[in-house]
């Protein structure tokens, strides 16, 4: 359902982690990932995270649902590498993106946002003296991630709407009306943060 | 005490209020109108959301041309569009959001939160991520939202607009229920029963301001 990895209630050691461990632990990893030699060690990687997601509970619905889109992606990726630097090459291309993209997706799946927000308005801090607002930030990536179902709720409606009128064709025709849409979307936004007293 | 004097706003030179002056005191308010007869913009002044271009806007004494944080803690706000409110991806952290800054512990904030999504039936959702709601539910999740911060006023304006009949009347009742203040702008006329007074906008004046029944009269022959 979700096309962002939405937090996934449960009690898990990996949901009760503290959630700026879990992002430097992910730091870390997509590090390692990039080093990984060869397509055993890839392979291994990938099982080590499947593993992974089996130890925080997430039902493999969920899991695929958060990996599939990847998959595509790395199936273009990989094939493009096939041709230009072999077959290897390729396996630890394809693997490393799908590593990198689950590996994320676990630690938001088993993360409260707020927690994460909190991590980066603490990390964030160091950075006041060049005038950086942490929470600023953190609230910019909140709504971000708010964003994604709301503006693709608004896809569905313009297109609707196009079926309804029996208008098809055509990229203009299709993203004026949404920019339009989401740019009035965030109008009210910012009139719903003022009245919270944000900004205050 | 809301208190307008004078007040007038335009938008570049599209003049949308003009000559208001009222006092209003009562704990139900209605407010109707045409589309564009300026009550939208009227209920963004009583909390500064829109700082008048004449005259000035008072609450308790406050002005909100100076006071507009002072005010805005004390007057809450509900928009047509639950979605365009829901700011944060799950719903306990999107109440828990509006008392970011209120000093209160996490600890506090917690046993606030778990009380308020209890009073609003939103208990079962307290994870769940905010765009699965009903229509309804969201509208209820941003009162929530608003009502935590425990405002002395709440303006809405036509928050039952975009409802079905259920998710309507949960809203509506929800807000009857309140012991706020509330000064209500909506085109679903029924829910300004036993209201105390309600105003009618047209072109940007106020052109009836009486008890319900006399006023939707009003309204009903304007529309003619």
């Amino acid at each position: 359902m979700s096309a962002l990895g939405v937090y996934l209630p449960g009690d898990s050691p990996l949901h009760r982690a503290p959630a700026g461990a879990k992002l430097l632990g992910l730091t870390l990893a997509e590090a390692g990932a990039v080093l990984l030699p060869g397509p055993w060690s890839v392979g291994a990687a990938l099982a080590v995270v499947a593993g992974l997601y089996a130890f925080a509970r997430v039902p493999f619905r969920v899991a695929w649902a958060q990996t599939r889109p990847i998959l595509l992606i790395a199936l273009l990726v990989g094939g493009f590498q096939m041709f230009g630097a072999g077959v290897d090459r390729a396996l630890v291309v394809a693997g490393q993106l799908v590593l990198s993209v689950s590996l994320a997706g676990l630690v938001t799946l088993t993360t409260r946002s707020a927690d994460l927000l909190d991590v980066i308005e603490r990390g964030c801090r160091p950075l006041r003296f060049v005038g950086v607002d942490g929470a600023r930030v953190a609230l910019v990536l909140a709504l971000a991630i708010r964003a994604v179902p709301v503006v693709a709720a608004l896809t569905q409606e313009v297109r609707e709407a196009q079926r309804a009128r029996g208008v098809t064709g055509g990229l203009t025709a299709f993203a004026v009306p949404l920019l339009v849409r989401t740019l009035r979307y965030a109008d009210n936004l910012g009139e719903a943060l003022a009245a919270r007293g944000v900004d205050d | 005490m809301i208190r307008l004097d004078d007040v007038g706003h335009a938008y570049g030179d599209r003049t949308v209020l003009r000559d208001v002056s009222l006092r209003l005191t009562e704990a139900r308010v209605g407010v109707i109108g045409a589309n564009g007869s300026g009550k939208s913009t009227f209920a963004r002044l009583l909390n500064g959301l829109v700082v008048p271009t004449t005259g000035r806007v008072t609450v308790d004494g406050l002005d909100t041309r100076t006071k507009g944080r002072e005010i805005r803690r004390r007057v809450g706000f509900c928009f047509t569009n639950p979605d365009a409110q829901i700011v944060l991806p799950t719903v306990a952290e999107d109440v828990a959001f509006s008392l970011r800054r209120s000093g209160l512990s996490r600890a506090e904030i917690a046993a606030k939160v778990t009380d308020t999504l209890r009073r609003f039936d939103l208990s079962d959702f307290a994870d769940a991520s905010a765009h699965l709601l009903s229509g309804g539910q969201k509208q209820l999740l941003a009162l929530a939202a608003i009502l935590i911060m425990e405002p002395s006023i709440l303006v809405c304006d036509e928050p039952t607009t975009l409802l079905d009949l259920r998710n309507a009347s949960m809203v509506s009742e929800l807000l009857a229920s309140l012991p706020q203040r509330v000064v209500l702008v909506t085109h679903h006329l029924h829910l300004l029963d036993g209201f105390d007074r309600v105003l009618v906008f047209d072109q940007g004046r106020v052109v009836c301001d009486a008890a319900p029944s006399t006023a939707i009269d009003h309204y009903r022959r304007l529309m003619r």
